[in-house]
């Protein structure tokens, strides 16, 4: 017991030693740090990417609305189904009852090109054409501006996504689409979900606009509880008239996400390990010079009697110490400059743009602290054992 | 030249130092090479847009279709040479991860306006004469492990005639690309096929590509096409093939500007740590500079002395880490099909030379000027 104490004392003297000693090696200290902390914002701002764009689409949905879209599509974008599909849809058993009866929504989406504000270029915006009992399957939506649009009018209620990034979306203008006019009337929020990317307007008007007849693109469903979906689904898929796919609105919202996301996280971790590498010679570096300056200190400690384990930790806990110092730099930097960074880009899977916000998540935070204590860790690895195996003759020697 | 003995000598001093940071030089630069790689390859649509080709789509919305009846009319405007249709077929094969570009066009068209599809002539003719015939590019053929004779299933939203959604191919060809850049990741089959078995839609086509005499006449005839069709049901927008693409790859936001971000960051820190390492060194040979200085070496000669010791480093590490990004850059797309097309830009090398350059320059310049301005009395009794 008393040489595990004397143990840690030890540590904790050379330990204290070092930390004291750390203003005169200010430069390369200094310069651990800014690695370490550009690592690490780096880091967290790329994976924040894709977290914010998942959180966006994961926000989408809830699992007690069924989306239904015709077999053979990725997307909504891709699907057609005929008023009379819908209706045996709407039919189904497991959908909630509303005033007027099941509570659906038949919706047609389709893209039209807005300038997007940031690059003056054109981008492809969703357009929902929609009915009243749109707003009956989407709770968390608001008007925030303006009003909804009227039923048979050609007007538009814009997302608050969309109305951000792209251009002459505000409440009063007037947008050109092919040879119809429409007016933006209203401005809403749907609890961040992706429907905030989305242009809305009246399902009948659009389908006119774009010469579809009866056919909507998709049939959304409120359950009478999340457990009814399997059986929804089931009398829907065993229909023999129909050819539809059954999902639910969260499960297809984050299979639409999964592409970007994945590339976002493959790439991340592939800079953030390269930065990493880079990072620990830098810190190996600092921790080699560290030794090298304190040669004839740590040989006259260990010739006092210290052993060569307090010495190894010692350095290793400075280059953590060093190394989290510049993690938790990192981190704040990557939160305070890249949270909420409100942005937009193009989900190759539905061919539509989506507004999303970075978001800088405490699990990546973690990850960041982690990563910055393991740099730390490996970089002051080496020049540690290397103070502690020096013979201590050869080291007061030196000059 | 006589001194490079001495300068390599003065690099050799501390060889541990000089090797970490070698290393971190060379990292710097390993991420140089292989961000520029991957921030080109998001935007090689550009690059590989061929410039005598246009593309039109509707006007109103590129998922709005084009009669097909249309071709006649393109044909015949002055300056243009041939003309090609294509549809955006858009189908599942076994599961949505398996993303791939699915073309219903007409063979012969679509071939001649894509010469850089490289395609043998005996496959050429099993295809023309195999009705439910589809060609591949090699990337995808590679991808999927697909040989001339497979049968390719593909689930499609668009509806046969008998009702079924799934829509079966025979692989008549692999075409490979002309240059490293082309795109061989299209999987193309007849238009005719597609037109005649599908319920809707018939007489569409999705979009139109088309060649022209003379590229920089490109403004005018895309304007006198688009005048064409203009007030007509659908409406055209003609543009460059290079424009259109420019197009998709401002749609998926600024990755250019977020590359510059992340490598400028790069090479702050390296400049930090790179110029950390000169500083401690000089400081470190204070009296042999102030011995050299009184043995008749000019301060300028000091001064060069310096900066090519820190030129060295950094062209020791840069031209190694260019070289590693060179190197993992022939394994090809990081994301795992994502990025099909994935080189290395040419310009890259020789913008990674200035880079080493500035690296060498902005590291030793003030160490450089502190050993420079040494006063000799001084530096002498500091020993």
């Amino acid at each position: 017991m008393q040489r595990i104490i004397n143990w840690i004392t030890q540590v904790y003297a050379v330990g204290v030693l070092n930390l004291r000693t750390l203003p005169r090696r200010f430069g390369s200290s200094a310069a651990t740090i800014v690695g370490v902390a550009g690592v690490v914002t780096v880091f967290v701002a790329v994976l924040s990417i894709g977290e914010g764009f998942r959180a966006t689409l994961q926000q989408t949905g809830s699992p007690s609305t069924a989306l239904v879209i015709r077999t053979g599509s990725d997307t909504e974008m891709l699907s057609g189904i005929t008023l009379m599909d819908s209706r045996v849809i709407q039919d189904a058993p497991g959908i909630a009852r509303g005033g007027s009866g099941p509570v659906t929504s038949r919706e047609l989406l389709v893209l039209v090109d807005v300038p997007k504000i940031s690059t003056g270029t054109e981008a492809n915006v969703p357009l929902r054409g929609v009915t009243p009992e749109a707003f009956a399957i989407r709770t968390n939506l608001h008007i925030i501006a303006g009003r909804n649009f009227e039923p048979g009018r050609n007007e538009i209620m814009v997302g608050a996504g969309a109305a951000r990034e792209f251009a002459g979306l505000q409440v009063g203008s007037t947008k050109t689409w092919g040879k119809t006019n429409w007016t933006v009337v209203g401005i809403f929020t749907d609890g961040g979900s992706v429907s905030e990317s989305e242009i809305w307007s009246d399902l009948t008007i659009l389908q006119g606009a774009y010469n579809r007849g009866t056919l909507v693109s998709s049939v959304h469903a409120r359950l009478s509880s999340p457990d009814e979906f399997d059986t929804f689904k089931g009398a829907l898929v065993s229909n023999p008239r129909l050819n539809v796919k059954v999902l639910r609105e969260t499960d297809y919202f984050s299979e639409q996400s999964i592409f970007l996301t994945k590339l976002v996280q493959n790439l991340g971790y592939l800079i953030a390990a390269m930065m990493g590498i880079g990072a620990v010679f830098g810190a190996i570096n600092t921790m080699y010079s560290a030794v090298a300056a304190r040669t004839r200190e740590i040989a006259t400690l260990r010739a006092l009697g210290f052993g060569g384990g307090p010495v190894v930790i010692s350095v290793i806990v400075e280059s953590i110490l060093l190394a989290l110092a510049g993690g938790l730099i990192g981190g704040a930097i990557a939160y305070t400059a890249f949270n909420n960074f409100h942005t937009s880009t193009m989900n190759w899977q539905s061919f539509s743009q989506v507004a999303f916000a970075f978001r800088v998540t405490p699990m990546l935070l973690i990850q960041g602290f982690l990563y910055s204590v393991v740099i730390g860790l490996v970089g002051g690895l080496f020049p540690a054992v290397r103070a502690a195996r020096t013979s201590v003759a050869a080291a007061l020697r030196e000059l | 030249m006589k001194f490079l003995p001495l300068i390599w000598s003065n690099l050799r001093r501390k060889r541990v130092r000089t090797l970490f940071t070698l290393l971190s030089i060379l990292v710097a630069f390993l991420m140089f090479g292989y961000l520029i790689a991957v921030s080109n390859a998001f935007n090689i649509g550009v690059q590989i847009a061929g410039v005598d080709r246009l593309v039109l789509t509707n006007k109103v919305s590129i998922i709005l279709p084009l009669p097909i009846s249309d071709l006649e009319r393109i044909e015949q405007v002055p300056g243009v040479t041939d003309v090609a249709h294509a549809d955006w077929f858009g189908g599942i094969y076994q599961d949505p991860k398996n993303f791939f570009a699915q073309i219903a066009a007409d063979p012969e068209r679509y071939l001649r306006l894509y010469p850089e599809f490289l395609l043998p002539e005996d496959q050429k003719k099993a295809w023309m004469a195999d009705r439910t015939g589809a060609i591949c590019g090699k990337y995808l053929a590679d991808r999927f492990h697909w040989k001339i004779g497979d049968r390719i299933p593909i689930m499609a939203a668009w509806q046969k005639k008998d009702g079924t959604t799934s829509w079966e191919f025979n692989l008549d060809g692999i075409y490979t690309g002309a240059t490293p850049t082309t795109d061989t990741t299209q999987f193309i089959f007849h238009y005719k096929y597609f037109d005649e078995s599908r319920v809707n839609g018939h007489g569409e086509v999705g979009w139109y590509i088309i060649r022209i005499a003379h590229p920089d006449q490109a403004p005018q005839i895309a304007d006198r096409i688009d005048a064409m069709f203009a007030n007509s049901d659908y409406e055209t927008k003609t543009s460059t093939e290079k424009a259109f693409m420019q197009g998709f790859a401002k749609q998926v936001g600024d990755i250019g500007a977020i590359i510059t971000a992340i490598l400028s960051v790069v090479f702050f820190i390296i400049l930090l740590v790179a110029g950390n390492t000169m500083m401690q060194s000089v400081r470190e040979r204070v009296t042999e500079l102030a011995v050299l200085k009184t043995v008749g070496f000019s301060n300028g000669l000091i001064l060069t002395l310096v900066l090519v010791e820190s030129l060295m480093l950094a062209a020791m590490g840069g031209l190694l880490g260019l070289g590693l990004a060179w190197l993992l850059i022939r394994r090809g797309d990081p994301t795992g099909g994502a990025l099909p097309i994935f080189v290395m830009p040419t310009g890259s090398l020789a913008l990674g030379m200035v880079a080493i350059l500035l690296l060498g320059l902005a590291t030793g310049s003030l160490p450089a000027l502190q050993a420079m301005r040494l006063r000799v009395v001084q530096s002498l009794r500091r020993a």
